[in-house]
Order: structure tokens, then C-alpha cells, then sequence
């Protein structure tokens, strides 16, 4: 593993799979060539699909403006906040679960009740009790993304291997200690899994509570735009969200495979 | 090394190693384990209902339970309860339906012709973890606000998680057995129908177990946003009208739906892959 490659054949390499990427995405270039042509020869009206090229030219303008920049950042403080809470008290509430018998059977009925409900549906009740602003997309956020990393922590922590459980038990460590060196670790896998549900599912909360009522984010001016008819204003605000959704995930693998390697 | 870490299921030396329990204490368990799910789900009632009473919160924060039901009762009764299921059931099914029967078809093509993967699989692997629902001005765009639109939101939405199941499936299919087949003389139509796709059944079916929950919470997304009637619409409704009992009813039906749904998924799953030692062993949910 640890062998370098001599310089010229690293760099043949990187090329190399420089232009496999390339190739790979060929085809998202294609749609977005085959987009261009469609508005350009007015195939469907230019109300309905702008040009790409207008569409790049309004994502400039709202950078410029600041505008996207302002709603992104409330936007993205919304949905970190909530996704930090529900990944604490998931965790927690998952390892006890897996740990605690009686915690398991009280709260097992209430997590399979909960969790096919789309969550979604709480977006009334959260403004009902917290109002229009941050408070209620935080805790609609939470709220949302704490089953899967509860269902995660819980899995991971129940599959631990009793061996070691075992082992560590005679060898006389205390529960807290062999909770953590033990059951912790080994639950992190599928831990790790809930977690990359929670941040797909945060963005979908996030987008669409914004859609139906705030002040601010980026659901607030996707729907102000389109409200407006700036549709190719609004076309960029949409791409943007939605690869902001697809680099938090990629991201996030990329930190997955970071620690699972460290890990072992 | 994998295999001595689990032994082979449906036959494995656990099975045999069990000691017999006997038939009462097996009863009395299942029926402990039946009271200890009910009493939770009970305290929560009670908590709720406690809570709403108390006075520690108004009452438009939280009705107590027993008026939300009374709601709920109410619209069973008025019959609004049927057509709005029936509309977001309607909705979600047949988005589901047309997922399900695209996603098998185009991760079964992706996976036999190499243009289709060449195409495709990039789309797949930035399309699946975008938030797809901040599409959904462009869509209403385009299609309106009718069932058209909401049904394409939910196939746009759940289409991706069977495609991918569908890939990994038929990559998963064990060489041997395709081999063995072909040896004996099937042809491609043989392979594809007696092979390749029950041996694939299993993962196809997680991945539509992914999708259907999925094209439930689409559903109700796009009528909240969309309007109209569905349980999604109804709930909305009440929230504008700040009526705080319709809202709590709302959530209580869309609950009572999920949760059968997702049941029945279950259910299928049981049925269909019987032969499979998997249906032995508890889904996740």
C-alpha cells in the first residue's frame, strides 16, 4: 500500500481516470446540450423551459445579489441544526433501545407507529407550535430524521457481536465502559447508514416546509420566483438545492470511508 | 470466513440445538409481548390526553386525543374521511404502480444492454439523493396542479430506489447458478423469467418496500403544497383555517395509513418470497 508510484505513471493515472469520470458523465452533458436545443428552437415555450443558458446567467445574478447566499445560509443553518439534534438524541435513544430491555419495549410500539408516518405531515403541527420561523423547521427537521438514526444506532447496537460483548464482560469492564468501547464501534456502520438516510431526508423536510410557509430559505424564494414568473430564476434556484442535496451525500461518503478505514 | 460466522438458515445447527419450549410458556410470552406493546402505545394516549387537560398548554397547541378522534369519527362518519384516503391512496398506488413496473424494466435493461448503463447510471447516481421535491414547481409548471403532476411527483420520487435495488439484485445473482442453468440448456427468455428475476426477488423487493412508504409521503407532500382534497390537502385546509383538531386528526389518519400500508408491504413480501428462507426472519420495520 505504502510503494510510490514513479511520477510519470501516477500522472498517466490520474488522466486516465480523469477522462473515465469524463465519460461517465457524458450523459448528463448530453441532457443538458439536448435541454439548450429544446428552448433554443422554442420546441416547448420558453415560459415553461428557459434556456440553460438564461438560466446560468440568473444563478449569476443571484449570487451577485446576495440573494441566494442569504436564503442559503438560513436555509443550510435550519437544516444542520435540526440534523445535529435528531443525530444526538437518535444515537442515544437507539443504543438505549438495543441496550436496555425495557427501554426497547416501551419504545419499540412507538417507533413502529411513528415511523411509516410521512413526516411531512407534521409540518402544520410544528407551526402550530412554534410559529413561521426557524424554530418550527428545526424542530420539524428533528423530528424527521431522528427515526432513521435511532432505527440505524438501534440495528448496529443489536448486532454487536455477543462474543465480544461477552469477552469484554469477563475481562471485567463495566457496562459503561464496554457500552462504549464495545457496542458503540461496532453499531457505527449502520449508524453511519441511518445518518446518510437523515441528511436526504432533511433536505426533502427542509424544501418542502419552506415551500409552504416561511419568510426566508431557499423553499421561500423558489416559490417568491415562481410566484413572480422569473422561471429561469427560479430553474436555478431548484438545481442548486437539489445539488446541494447531491454533494451532502457525496460528502458525506467520501467522510464515511475516511473514518471506516481509520476505524480499522 | 463468512460462513462460520452465521450458520446456513433454515437448517442450521441452532435449530436443532434450541431447547423445545413448551407450548403455554411459548403462549404467555407472545401474550406478554402483545400487552407490553399495547401498554406503551396506551401511555402515550394517556400522556397526551393528560397533557392537552392539564392546562399547560392551549388547547389550539394540543386537543386532547379524545376530541381529535372524535374528528376522526366525525369524518368517517360525514364520508370526507373515505374520499380523501381514497384520493391519496388512489395517487399513491398508481404512482407506485407505474416505479415499480418502470424501475424493474430500466434496472433490468441497464444491467443486459451496456448503452442503457452508460446512460443511465450517471442520471441514477446524482438523481437518487437530490431532493426531488424542489422539482415540484417545475412540474406544476408543466403539468398543473392535478393528479397528473402529483403522480408524476411520486414516480419521479420513487422510481429511484428500485432502479438501484434492481441493478444490485441482478448483479447479485450468484454466477453458479447461471451457469448451471445455461449448462443445462435454458434459453435467454428461460433465464430471465426462471432465474435471473425470482433470484433477484429478494432485493427487488427491499427496494420496493423503499419506494412505497416513499410514493405515500410524495403524495401527501404534493397535496399539501398543491391543494385539492387527499388526506395531505385536508390537513392543509384545516391548518389555514388555524382549526388545530383537523390538523391532529389529519396526521392521526395519515398515521393509521402509513402504518397499514407498510404492514401490508410486509405482508406481500411474506407471501411472495416463501420460498426464500429470508421470509422467515422479521423485516426491519
Amino acid at each position: 500500500m505504502h510503494t510510490k508510484h514513479p511520477d510519470a505513471r501516477g500522472k498517466a493515472k490520474r488522466t486516465g481516470a480523469r477522462v473515465k469520470a469524463l465519460w461517465r458523465y457524458t450523459p448528463l452533458l448530453l441532457l443538458a446540450v439536448a435541454w439548450q436545443l429544446t428552448a433554443y428552437f422554442q420546441l416547448v415555450s420558453s415560459s415553461a423551459l428557459p434556456p440553460l443558458s438564461d438560466v446560468i446567467k440568473a444563478w449569476i445574478d443571484l449570487i451577485r445579489d446576495g440573494d441566494l447566499l442569504t436564503n442559503g445560509v438560513s436555509s443550510l443553518y435550519r437544516a444542520g441544526a435540526g440534523l445535529l439534534l435528531s443525530v444526538i438524541v437518535g444515537t442515544l435513544l437507539g443504543i438505549s433501545m438495543a441496550w436496555w430491555r425495557p427501554v426497547n419495549m416501551l419504545l419499540a410500539p412507538i417507533v413502529e407507529i411513528f415511523y411509516p408516518l410521512p413526516k411531512s405531515a407534521l409540518i402544520p403541527v410544528t407551526v402550530i407550535w412554534l410559529g413561521f420561523g426557524d424554530g418550527s423547521k428545526i424542530l420539524l427537521i428533528f423530528l424527521g430524521c431522528m427515526l432513521p438514526v435511532t432505527l440505524g444506532a438501534f440495528n448496529g447496537a443489536r448486532s454487536s457481536e455477543q462474543v465480544l460483548v461477552w469477552s469484554a464482560r469477563s475481562m471485567g469492564a463495566s457496562q459503561l465502559r464496554m457500552l462504549w468501547d464495545v457496542v458503540v464501534p461496532s453499531a457505527l456502520p449502520e449508524l453511519l447508514n441511518g445518518i446518510r438516510t437523515a441528511i436526504a431526508l432533511s433536505f426533502i423536510l427542509l424544501v418542502s416546509s419552506e415551500l409552504i410557509v416561511a419568510q426566508r430559505g431557499f423553499g421561500y424564494l423558489i416559490g417568491f420566483l415562481g410566484a413572480n414568473g422569473t422561471y429561469d430564476a427560479m430553474y436555478a434556484v431548484v438545481f442548486t438545492v437539489a445539488f446541494l442535496g447531491f454533494a451532502a451525500d457525496r460528502i458525506y461518503l467520501l467522510l464515511v470511508q475516511r473514518m471506516l478505514l481509520w476505524r480499522q | 470466513m463468512a460462513a462460520i460466522d452465521q450458520p446456513a438458515s433454515g437448517g442450521g445447527p441452532n435449530r436443532f440445538m434450541a431447547s423445545p419450549e413448551l407450548p403455554a410458556i411459548k403462549a404467555l410470552r407472545t401474550a406478554f409481548r402483545l400487552g407490553a406493546r399495547v401498554f406503551s402505545v396506551l401511555l402515550l394516549a394517556a400522556g397526551w390526553e393528560m397533557l392537552a387537560r392539564s392546562g399547560a398548554v392551549t388547547h389550539f397547541q394540543l386537543p386532547a386525543l379524545s376530541e381529535v378522534l372524535e374528528r376522526v369519527w366525525s369524518d368517517a362518519v360525514s364520508g370526507d374521511l373515505a374520499i380523501n384516503t381514497g384520493l391519496t391512496l388512489y395517487r399513491a398506488m398508481v404512482g407506485f404502480a407505474i416505479a415499480a413496473v418502470g424501475g424493474i424494466i430500466l434496472g433490468m435493461a441497464m444491467s443486459r444492454v451496456a448503452l442503457a448503463r452508460w446512460f443511465f447510471d450517471p442520471i441514477i447516481s446524482v438523481g437518487f439523493p437530490m431532493p426531488k421535491i424542489a422539482f415540484l414547481p417545475v412540474v406544476m409548471l408543466w403539468l398543473g396542479v392535478f393528479d397528473v403532476s402529483k403522480i408524476t411527483m411520486i414516480v419521479f420520487d420513487a422510481i429511484f430506489p428500485v432502479v438501484a435495488a434492481t441493478l444490485i439484485a441482478i448483479q447479485g445473482v450468484e454466477r453458479e447458478l447461471i451457469w448451471s442453468a445455461r449448462n443445462m440448456g435454458a434459453n435467454e427468455r428461460e433465464m430471465l423469467w426462471q432465474i435471473v428475476l425470482p433470484a433477484a426477488l429478494p432485493q427487488i423487493m427491499t427496494g420496493l418496500q423503499v419506494a412505497l412508504p416513499l410514493s405515500l409521503i410524495v403524495a401527501v407532500v404534493t397535496e399539501m403544497l398543491m391543494g385539492g382534497y387527499g388526506l395531505g390537502g385536508a390537513m392543509m385546509t384545516a391548518s389555514r383555517f388555524a382549526n388545530s383538531t383537523g390538523v391532529f386528526a389529519g396526521i392521526v389518519e395519515i398515521a393509521a395509513v402509513g402504518y397499514v400500508l407498510v404492514k401490508a408491504m410486509a405482508l406481500v413480501r411474506r407471501r411472495l418470497l416463501i420460498w426464500h428462507q429470508e421470509a422467515n426472519q422479521p423485516t426491519t420495520v
